[in-house]
C-alpha cells in the first residue's frame, strides 16, 4: 500500500499541474472556425495550405466587418492525420466552442472526428477527404466537402482512358495510404468493369529512396497506361524515373497529382502526364485573387487543396452569415440551398453533402501547365 | 525469367543499396565508437540536402555556371552537415556519455524531432523540387534504360567513399585512434588519445558521408522535404545492423543485401510486401548470425 | 577573469550558432518570384539567444555535475522519501482517489478524452516497462501488440459481434501469443540487434494490416467500433466517455497492482537478475529462455488490452495509428519516466502524452518544443523523472 501511496501522490501533483496549465475560456463574441488537420509530421504539406487558406479568408472577412457583426476567430488544431489524435483535436474543438469546422484533411482522421461533431451538432467541411462513403453512407448529415469523391474521378478516368486513349491493359499503382489505395481500388473496379485488363496492381512504399524496381516491373508488363492512386510526391518520383529510363507509357493520376507542385517537382518529366481534378478554375477571378493573396502573404504559391479549402472556408462562413446564427439546422439548410461564389465556381451542396457545381475534368501537362482536355 | 529483366533488377538493387550505404556508413561509424543508435542521423542527411538546395538555388540566381554550383552546393552541404553533426554530439550526446544507454537513445529521438521541425518552421512543409545537379551523360545514352547517369554517379561515389573511409580507418593515425577508442575508451584515453576529439571527428565524418548521400539522392529523386530523413534513416539503420553494426564493409554489404532483397522481391513477387520481406530477411540472417553478416560475435568472458 | 572567460565562450557559441543556422534560418528562396529572401533578423535572434542560452547551459551542466557528486549516497531521492512516509502517502491517496472520481465531471469532455489517451499510454508504458525496464530487453516494436489488440477487438466485433468485455481478455491473450511468437526466434539476440528485429516485427504487422484488405480492410480502416456497453443503457457520447474513463482507471489500478506484485515475485527478480548479468543469472539456475519469453508475453498482453481500449476509445482504427513512432513514444515514456520504476513510468506517460496536447497553444511550435523537452530532460536528468530505487535487503545479525 505504501508504494501505491507514493504513486498516487505523484500522480495527483502531475494531474493538478497539468490541469492548472490549461483552462482560460474565451468568452469573447466571436465566430469560431475550427481548422483541424495534419500540421506536422509527414503529411503536413497537405494540411498546412488549408490553414493558410483559412487565415486569408478570415483576414479578409474580418477586415470587412466579420460575420453577423462578429469577428471570426481561427482555432487551428493539429491531428497529424492520425485517427486517435484527430479524436482529441475534435473534442478540443468542441470544448473550445467551435461553431463550424473546416477539416479534417485525411479521410481516416475525418472519420474519427465526425462522430464528435455530429454529437455536438457542428457542421464540418473537408477540402480533401475523398473517401466516398463519408457522404454516400448518409451517416454524417453534418459533413460536407468541396472536393469530389473518388468514385467520380475513377469513372472519369475510365471514360477518358477508353474513349480517348483507347487503352487495352493498364497497371494500377498506389501509395498504400488511406487516400491512394482507396483511389486505386476504385480504379481497378471500374476499369475491370469496362473490360480493360489490369495487369498489375501494386502499392509502393511512400518515402522510399528509389523506385527503380517497380518501374522495371511496369516496363515488363507493357501496360498502355499507368493509373496512379495517391499524392504527387511519389507520382513525380515514379514518372521521372520512368522517363529517365526511357519509358513512354502514359500516366494518369487523380486530384492528388493535379497540383502545381507536381509539375514544379517533376519538371520536364511531367510533360504528357494526365491527371483528373476539379474543373479548370485558373480563369476564375476569385481563384486568381486567392492565389495572389497567398503569394503576397507567404511569398510562395499555394499548396495542395488550397482552392478547395479557400472555397470551403467561404462556403462555411457564408452559410453562417445567411443563416443569421450559428444554429446547426439553419446552417445545414443554407448549405443545401444557397449558392456561394468561390474560387471553385458557384457551388452548393447536394443532399449527401457533396459540392455541386464543381465538375471534374481530365488535364494533361503541356509546356509546364495543366491543360484541360475536352 | 529473362536475363535482361534480372539484370535490371540487379542494377536497381545495387543503386538502392548504395543509397542506403551512404547513410548507413555514418550510422555504423557512430555506433562503432559510442554504441549509440543515432536516431537523428537521417535528419543530418536531410539537412545536407536542404543546404545543398538552398545554396545551389542562390548561386544559380546569382548566375554562377552549373559546374560551379554543383561543387559549391556539395561543399556547403558537407560542411554544414558536419557542423550539425558536431554540434548535435556536443549538445545531446556528450553530456550523456556516462548515462544509461537508453537515455542517449531518447535524446537522439528528441534531436530528430527537433531538427525535423526546425526545418519545417524555418523553411517549408512543402515538397521542393531539387535541381538535377548530375546531367545526363551523352556517352551513357545507350545504357540509360538500364541504369541512368545519376544512378551511375551514385554507384561510383559510394564506392569511392567506402574506399576512402577504409583507408582512413585502416591506414591513418586518426583511424587507428578511432579503432582504439571504439575498443576501449578508458584505455584509449590512458594511452594519450583525446577521446572527445575522436568522437567529434567520427560524427563529422559520418555526417559528411550523409551529406554526400543527401545531395546525390535528392538530385536523383528530384524532390526534398523535411521528412525525407526519417524513412531513409530507418532503412539505413536496418542495413547497418544487417551487415553487422560497427563494421564499415558490413554496412555496405548489408545495404546491398537490403537493396537487392527489396528489388528482387518487388520484381518477382510484389512490392506490396517488399518491406515485410526485407525485415524477414533481417530476422532470418540475425537468427543464424546474431551479430550480422560481417559482425564479429563476441565471445563473452566472465 | 572567469567572467571574461564565460563571456568569451558564450560569444563563440553565439557566433557558431549564427554560422550553423545561416542557410536554413536566414535564406529563404521565394519560389514564385525566384528571389532570395534574406531574413537577417533571424540571425540576430539566434545570436542573442545562443549567447544567453549557452551561458545557462554551461551553468546548469556544472550544477548537475556538482549535484551528481553529492548524491552518490544510496539515499533515495526527495520524492521517494517524502512519499515513503505513511502520513503523506495516505492523504495523498485519498485526495487523488477523490480527484480521479470527480475528474470527468469537473472538466470538459476534451480533458477526459485526453486523460483517457494518457491512461492508455500509462498501461502501455507499464507493459513495456516489464520488457525494457525489468528484463532489460530493448523492444522497438511494441506497437505491434497494441495493434493486435486493437484489431482483434475491431474484427471480432465486426464479424462475430463480440462485446468489449469479451474482447478485452481475448485481445490481451492474442497479443500475448504474438509476444511468444516474436520472443522465440529472438532469444539469442542481444541489445541493439534485438531492438532492430523487434522494430522489424512492428513494421511487418503494420504492413500486413495495410496490405491485406480482405482481412483488415487495409488503410481505410474499420469504423464504428462500439464503446463499452453499460447494462444495455443508452448513453450519450459524453457519458460513454466518462464510463470509459472509469473503466480505464480501474484497469490502470489493476495493472499497477499486478506489476507491483510481479516485481517482487520470483519471476520479477529473475528478470532483474537477467538484466544485470545474463551469465551469472544462468549460473544461478534461472532458465534464460523461459524468463525472457515470459517478459515478452506479459508485456505484450498489456499492450493488447491497451489496444482493445484504444479501439473502443477512437471508434475508428487504421494502420496509420500503429507506426514506429508510436513504439518510440512508448519507449520514451518508459525511459523518460525512469526505467523500472512504476511511479516514474506513470509520470512519464502522463507527461509525454499530455504535454503535446497542452502544447497545442504553441501551435506550430508544438513538436519542436516536444523534441527539445526530450533532449533537455535526458541531458539534465538521464535517469528519468523518478529514478528507480533498487530494493535493498539488509542483513540482520
Amino acid at each position: 500500500m505504501k508504494k501505491m501511496g507514493k504513486l498516487f501522490a505523484v500522480l495527483s501533483t502531475l494531474l493538478f499541474t497539468s490541469v492548472a496549465l490549461t483552462g482560460s475560456c474565451f468568452a469573447a463574441e466571436t465566430i469560431k472556425l475550427g481548422v483541424p488537420g495534419a500540421h506536422s509530421g509527414d503529411l503536413a504539406s497537405y494540411g498546412l495550405p488549408t490553414v493558410k487558406a483559412a487565415e486569408l479568408v478570415v483576414k479578409k472577412i474580418n477586415a470587412n466587418g466579420g460575420v453577423l457583426g462578429k469577428q471570426v476567430e481561427l482555432l487551428v488544431e493539429d491531428d497529424v492525420c492520425k485517427p486517435e489524435v484527430a479524436g482529441n483535436s475534435a473534442t478540443k474543438l468542441v470544448s473550445d466552442g467551435a461553431d463550424v469546422i473546416l477539416g479534417h484533411i485525411c479521410s481516416g482522421a475525418t472519420k474519427a472526428g465526425l462522430g464528435f461533431y455530429k454529437d455536438a451538432k457542428i457542421v464540418a467541411m473537408s477540402p480533401s477527404a475523398t473517401t466516398p462513403d463519408l457522404t454516400l453512407s448518409g451517416e454524417y448529415p453534418n459533413f460536407f466537402r468541396t472536393i469530389a469523391h473518388d468514385a467520380v474521378q475513377a469513372k472519369l478516368q475510365v471514360k477518358f482512358a477508353t474513349e480517348v486513349l483507347h487503352v487495352k491493359k493498364i497497371a494500377v499503382l498506389h501509395d498504400k495510404g488511406d487516400y491512394g489505395k482507396g483511389q486505386a481500388e476504385l480504379a481497378r473496379k471500374y476499369f475491370t468493369e469496362a473490360g480493360i485488363e489490369v495487369v498489375l496492381f501494386e502499392g509502393v512504399t511512400p518515402g522510399a529512396v528509389d523506385y527503380s524496381a517497380i518501374v522495371t516491373k511496369v516496363r515488363r508488363f507493357k501496360p498502355d497506361l499507368v493509373v496512379w492512386g495517391g499524392y504527387h510526391p511519389e507520382a513525380s518520383k515514379i514518372v521521372s524515373l520512368m522517363r529517365k529510363k526511357r519509358m513512354k507509357t502514359a500516366f494518369i493520376g487523380g486530384d492528388g497529382v493535379k497540383d502545381d507542385t507536381f509539375i514544379k517537382v517533376a519538371g520536364k518529366y511531367a510533360e504528357g502526364v494526365y491527371a483528373t481534378g476539379p474543373m479548370d478554375i485558373s480563369k476564375n477571378p476569385l481563384a486568381i485573387q486567392a492565389k495572389k493573396e497567398h503569394q503576397d502573404a507567404y511569398g510562395s504559391d499555394p499548396g495542395a487543396f488550397f482552392d478547395a479549402a479557400y472555397s470551403a472556408a467561404l462556403a462555411l462562413l457564408n452559410a453562417v452569415d445567411k443563416a443569421g446564427s450559428t444554429d446547426y439546422d439553419a446552417i445545414i439548410k443554407v448549405l443545401h440551398t444557397e449558392y456561394v461564389d468561390t474560387p471553385l465556381g458557384k457551388i452548393s451542396f447536394d443532399e449527401n453533402g457533396d459540392a455541386t457545381g464543381i465538375g471534374f475534368s481530365v488535364y494533361r501537362v503541356e509546356n509546364g501547365a495543366f491543360v484541360e482536355q475536352k | 525469367m529473362d536475363f535482361d529483366y534480372f539484370t535490371q533488377l540487379f542494377l536497381g538493387g545495387l543503386t538502392r543499396g548504395s543509397i542506403y550505404a551512404l547513410i548507413a556508413l555514418g550510422y555504423t561509424m557512430v555506433y562503432g565508437i559510442i554504441q549509440l543508435i543515432n536516431f537523428a542521423h537521417g535528419e543530418i542527411y536531410m539537412i545536407g540536402a536542404f543546404t545543398g538546395l538552398i545554396v545551389s538555388s542562390v548561386l544559380t540566381m546569382m548566375g554562377m555556371p552549373a559546374l560551379g554550383v554543383v561543387v559549391m552546393a556539395a561543399m556547403a552541404a558537407v560542411i554544414y552537415s558536419s557542423a550539425y553533426g558536431y554540434t548535435m554530439e556536443k549538445i545531446a550526446y556528450k553530456p550523456l556519455r556516462n548515462a544509461p544507454r537508453l537515455s542517449a537513445l531518447i535524446s537522439a529521438i528528441g534531436m530528430s524531432l527537433f531538427l525535423q521541425n526546425y526545418v519545417l518552421l524555418a523553411q517549408t512543409s512543402d515538397f521542393l523540387p531539387f535541381p538535377s545537379l548530375i546531367p545526363d551523360f551523352e556517352f551513357w545514352e545507350p545504357y540509360a534504360h538500364m541504369i541512368t547517369s545519376p544512378e551511375l554517379v551514385i554507384l561510383i561515389t559510394t564506392f569511392v567513399v567506402m574506399v576512402l573511409l577504409t583507408v582512413l580507418i585502416k591506414f591513418t593515425k586518426i583511424g587507428k585512434a578511432m579503432r582504439a577508442t571504439s575498443q576501449d575508451q578508458v584505455m584509449a584515453a590512458l594511452l594519450g588519445i583525446n577521446v572527445d576529439r575522436i568522437i567529434s571527428f567520427t560524427f563529422v565524418v559520418g555526417s559528411a558521408t550523409a551529406a554526400i548521400g543527401g545531395i546525390l539522392i535528392a538530385s536523383h529523386i528530384g524532390q526534398i522535404n523535411f521528412y525525407m530523413g526519417f524513412i531513409a534513416g530507418i532503412k539505413a539503420f536496418v542495413a547497418a545492423v544487417l551487415g553487422g553494426i560497427g563494421s564499415i564493409p558490413g554496412a555496405v554489404l548489408g545495404s546491398f543485401v537490403l537493396g537487392w532483397t527489396e528489388s528482387f522481391f518487388t520484381g518477382y513477387i510484389s512490392s506490396d510486401y517488399e518491406d515485410v520481406f526485407a525485415f524477414i530477411i533481417l530476422v532470418v540472417i540475425l537468427i543464424f548470425r546474431p551479430a550480422g553478416i560481417l559482425g564479429k560475435s563476441e565471445t563473452q568472458k566472465v | 577573469m572567469t567572467v571574461n572567460n564565460e563571456i568569451k565562450k558564450s560569444f563563440l557559441a553565439s557566433v557558431w550558432f549564427m554560422f550553423l543556422t545561416f542557410p536554413i534560418m536566414v535564406i529563404k528562396v521565394n519560389t514564385v518570384s525566384n528571389t532570395v529572401e534574406w531574413r537577417w533578423m533571424n540571425m540576430v535572434g539566434v545570436g542573442v539567444g545562443a549567447f544567453f542560452l549557452s551561458m545557462l547551459w554551461r551553468y546548469l551542466l556544472v550544477k548537475k555535475e556538482m549535484g551528481g557528486k553529492k548524491e552518490k549516497t544510496d539515499k533515495p531521492g526527495l520524492v521517494q522519501r517524502v512519499l515513503g512516509e505513511r502520513k503523506f502517502a495516505v492523504p495523498a491517496l485519498v485526495v487523488l482517489g477523490i480527484f480521479t472520481l470527480v475528474f470527468p465531471h469537473l472538466f470538459s469532455m476534451y480533458q477526459t478524452n485526453i486523460m483517457i489517451s494518457a491512461l492508455i499510454y500509462v498501461m502501455l508504458g507499464l507493459g513495456l516497462n516489464i520488457v525494457v525496464g525489468l528484463a532489460g530487453l530493448l523492444d522497438l516494436g511494441y506497437v505491434a501488440f497494441f495493434a493486435v489488440g486493437a484489431y482483434s477487438y475491431a474484427l471480432l466485433n465486426l464479424h462475430y459481434g463480440l462485446t468489449f468485455w469479451i474482447a478485452l481478455p481475448l485481445g490481451g491473450l492474442l497479443a500475448g501469443c504474438f509476444g511468444l511468437i516474436l520472443g522465440y526466434p529472438v532469444l539469442r539476440l542481444r541489445g541493439d540487434y534485438l531492438a532492430i528485429v523487434t522494430l522489424g516485427f512492428g513494421e511487418i504487422i503494420r504492413l500486413v494490416l495495410e496490405n491485406w484488405n480482405e482481412f483488415s480492410y487495409g488503410p481505410s480502416g474499420i469504423a464504428n467500433i462500439p464503446k463499452p456497453p453499460l447494462f444495455g443503457l443508452d448513453l450519450s457520447l459524453n457519458q460513454k466517455t466518462i464510463y470509459l474513463f472509469y473503466i480505464l482507471v480501474a484497469l490502470v489500478i489493476f495493472t499497477i497492482f499486478v506489476i507491483n506484485r510481479l516485481q517482487d515475485s520470483r519471476i520479477g527478480r529473475a528478470w532483474i537478475a537477467l538484466k544485470d548479468d545474463e551469465i551469472a543469472c544462468q549460473a544461478m539456475g534461472i532458465d534464460k529462455a523461459k524468463t525472457k519469453l515470459r517478459a515478452f508475453a506479459l508485456g505484450a498482453t498489456w499492450a493488447g488490452m491497451g489496444g482493445v481500449i484504444f479501439a473502443a476509445k477512437t471508434t475508428f482504427i487504421n494502420p496509420a495509428s500503429f507506426t514506429i513512432w508510436e513504439s518510440v513514444i512508448i519507449l520514451c515514456t518508459v525511459v523518460l519516466g525512469g526505467m523500472g520504476s512504476i511511479v516514474g513510468v506513470i509520470s512519464g506517460a502522463l507527461l509525454l502524452i499530455l504535454l503535446p496536447e497542452y502544447l497545442r497553444d504553441f501551435g506550430e511550435f508544438r513538436m519542436i518544443t516536444f523534441g527539445t523537452v526530450l533532449v533537455l530532460m535526458m541531458v539534465f536528468r538521464p535517469g528519468g523523472i523518478v529514478e528507480n530505487v533498487r530494493k535493498t535487503y539488509t542483513f540482520k545479525r
